[in-house]
């Protein structure tokens, strides 16, 4: 569990509420009737078996699914029409699950697109290199910059994503998110496919990150020693539905959730 | 493809001095032959200019539009008719304005990218080519009631002199193509660049950084329909010094596509190395049969060998060097100057 002491931020109230969602594909039921909330500053994992729903759960919180039935509210507002590009704008960013870079893009270019938002010139103040947009830049540059220091990217700043190995590009990818600077972050599986080490590090980028900015994190892990390591409180998805919901410590024992994961005979 | 950063090294800066002090002072003054100005430097850099167009809408933003010929006969057109029709309009506003007319018809044939994608975009597109020049030829107010089909272009005067002679005109467009390869580059490199390429990489995250499909799309539409009209302005008012519908044909679309996809997807210098490329080539086959093989080939079989390398060239870029070559030209200046740079 995520205890550390120096946490500039307490846990808060609920910043994201998810109301009865249901979503399928054709016949499929991907999520059926599905509620939790996060609260302010938290990191929330979800967790669960392949195709439990929870890429898809993070998918409908972005607006890149759209939900059958159901709501979704954020900071107190019900999000009503849902585009990935006004969730942007409201503030929640996001990583994926099988890496979404601009692969023909430097890793600094990558995170600059993250500055999108707070980007005001237009391409006519950019062609013209009109002093707010050369203002701009420098200012995104430099945000930029610290994330690159951050995240120790500094010496492949400059190479085309598609370059680079998979660790480091998760890491440009989360740098891209981070640049955003919005409130929610939806980390899809940030550590599949990691080894030991680069996990631990991207655990403390995700951990220092929560720690001294205060963002809150939803993310989805598989592996369990990191979940309980790094979550304050945790979701289980199994075939859609919620089968376990709080601490860490209290998800590991619960039974439906031991079931889930060890699998459990259906014969009696 | 170095980092799209809007601040320039040293380097740029001699590179720019460099280039602008030969092509303004070292071309007029040592190159004497008409021929070069009018045939060569002249198309050179105007169908230079409308790469760049496509270089945006494709390179860019990863858009495959077809029809870059049919904004420059928009962008001819509407330049023959504003001088015509207009007093006193100065020849660099109505090429502008010729420009902002093919955006704004750009933005019209751009509505279906935000449907379709790929290959069945290029035929959407496609359309724009034929839609164009037909309501050119069908409505005889676009070339003032003219029954003879060719329509002589107006002389370029600017401040009331008249620029007609190859140097001066190569002057004029040299201006107006360095003044829009600046403004190509600074977009290019700055956020503007940043979230067309957005957009072609990877869309889906584009929009979740809060990129908007629409606004970027249609903005390229319309920035590389910009390009292609004030190209396809000068192109008839210098080059061709008439205007008919004809010479902007889908076969100058396919002319601009290749000089595009050869001289480097996604880069300005591209441009100007595919352009030159396809241009000066067939003067080289031409020379090397007239020269080195003393017409023993039949000129015939060297036009068609023109279009056998071509088509060769393609593929062969297709697939080793997708980045065309501009990459060649960044690697081979790498090899020379190892490690000068940076």
């Amino acid at each position: 569990m995520n205890d550390s002491q120096d946490r500039n931020f307490k846990i808060g109230n609920p910043i994201l509420e998810v109301n009865n969602i249901s979503l399928s594909f054709g016949g499929v039921n991907a999520i059926t009737d599905t509620s939790f909330n996060v609260l302010e500053h938290e990191v929330r994992a979800i967790i669960g078996p392949n195709g439990a729903g929870k890429s898809s759960m993070l998918n409908c919180i972005n607006g890149i699914y759209k939900p059958q039935q159901g709501s979704i509210a954020f900071k107190g507002n019900k999000l009503s029409k849902i585009t990935p590009n006004l969730i942007a704008q409201m503030g929640i960013s996001r990583t994926f699950q099988n890496l979404a870079l601009f692969k023909r893009m430097s890793a600094i270019d990558n995170i600059l697109v993250g500055r999108k938002l707070h980007s005001k010139a237009s391409f006519f103040d950019v062609a013209f290199q009109l002093p707010k947009a050369r203002r701009e830049e420098k200012v995104n540059l430099k945000k930029c910059e610290e994330i690159v220091e951050f995240l120790e990217i500094g010496k492949i700043k400059d190479t085309p994503v598609g370059k680079l190995p998979y660790g480091l590009q998760k890491r440009v990818e989360l740098g891209r998110a981070l640049a955003t600077e919005a409130s929610l972050l939806l980390l899809d599986e940030p550590m599949a496919g990691m080894n030991v080490e680069e996990k631990r590090e991207m655990c403390r980028f995700i951990l220092e990150v929560n720690e001294e900015y205060g963002t809150t994190m939803v993310l989805i892990e598989h592996d369990m020693g990191v979940v309980m390591d790094i979550s304050d409180r945790v979701v289980v998805l199994d075939y859609g539905k919620i089968i376990g919901d709080g601490p860490p410590d209290e998800v590991r024992t619960n039974q439906k959730v031991i079931d889930a994961y060890l699998g459990v005979s259906h014969g009696e | 493809m170095a980092t799209a950063v809007s601040t320039y090294s040293r380097n740029d800066y001699i590179n720019f001095s460099v280039l602008m002090v030969l092509g303004f002072l070292i071309i007029p003054m040592t190159v004497n032959s008409d021929y070069w100005f009018t045939s060569i430097l002249i198309p050179w850099l105007c169908l230079a200019l409308a790469t760049i167009g496509q270089q945006v809408i494709m390179g860019y933003t990863g858009q495959l539009a077809l029809g870059a010929a049919g904004f420059m006969a928009a962008g001819a057109f509407a330049c023959f008719n504003l001088i015509l029709r207009v007093d006193g309009l100065p020849f660099f506003g109505a090429l502008i304005i010729s420009g902002l007319i093919a955006a704004a018809i750009g933005i019209v044939f751009g509505l279906p990218s935000l449907r379709i994608r790929g290959i069945y975009l290029m035929v959407a597109t496609l359309a724009s080519q034929f839609f164009i020049i037909w309501v050119i030829d069908k409505f005889g107010w676009f070339k003032n009631y003219d029954s003879s089909g060719i329509i002589t272009a107006q002389d370029i005067v600017i401040f009331g002199r008249p620029y007609t002679s190859p140097v001066d005109m190569y002057l004029v467009i040299l201006v107006v193509v360095t003044v829009m390869t600046i403004l190509a580059i600074n977009m290019a490199r700055g956020s503007t660049g940043r979230n067309w390429m957005a957009v072609r990489d990877m869309d889906v995250a584009a929009e979740s950084m809060g990129v908007s499909l629409l606004k970027t799309k249609l903005q390229a539409f319309a920035i590389s329909s910009f390009f292609c009209g004030v190209a396809g302005a000068l192109f008839a008012f210098t080059y061709l010094k008439s205007l008919e519908p004809v010479a902007f044909d889908i076969k100058l679309s396919f002319k601009i596509l290749f000089m595009c996809i050869l001289g480097g997807l996604g880069t300005i210098n591209g441009a100007f190395i595919g352009a030159g490329f396809i241009l000066l080539f067939p003067v080289l086959l031409n020379y090397l049969g007239n020269n080195v093989f003393h017409g023993a080939i039949d000129a015939t079989i060297i036009s068609a060998l023109e279009q056998v390398v071509f088509g060769v060239l393609m593929i062969v870029f297709m697939i080793y060097e997708p980045l065309g070559m501009a990459r060649l030209w960044e690697n081979l200046k790498q090899r020379f100057f190892k490690k000068k740079d940076k």
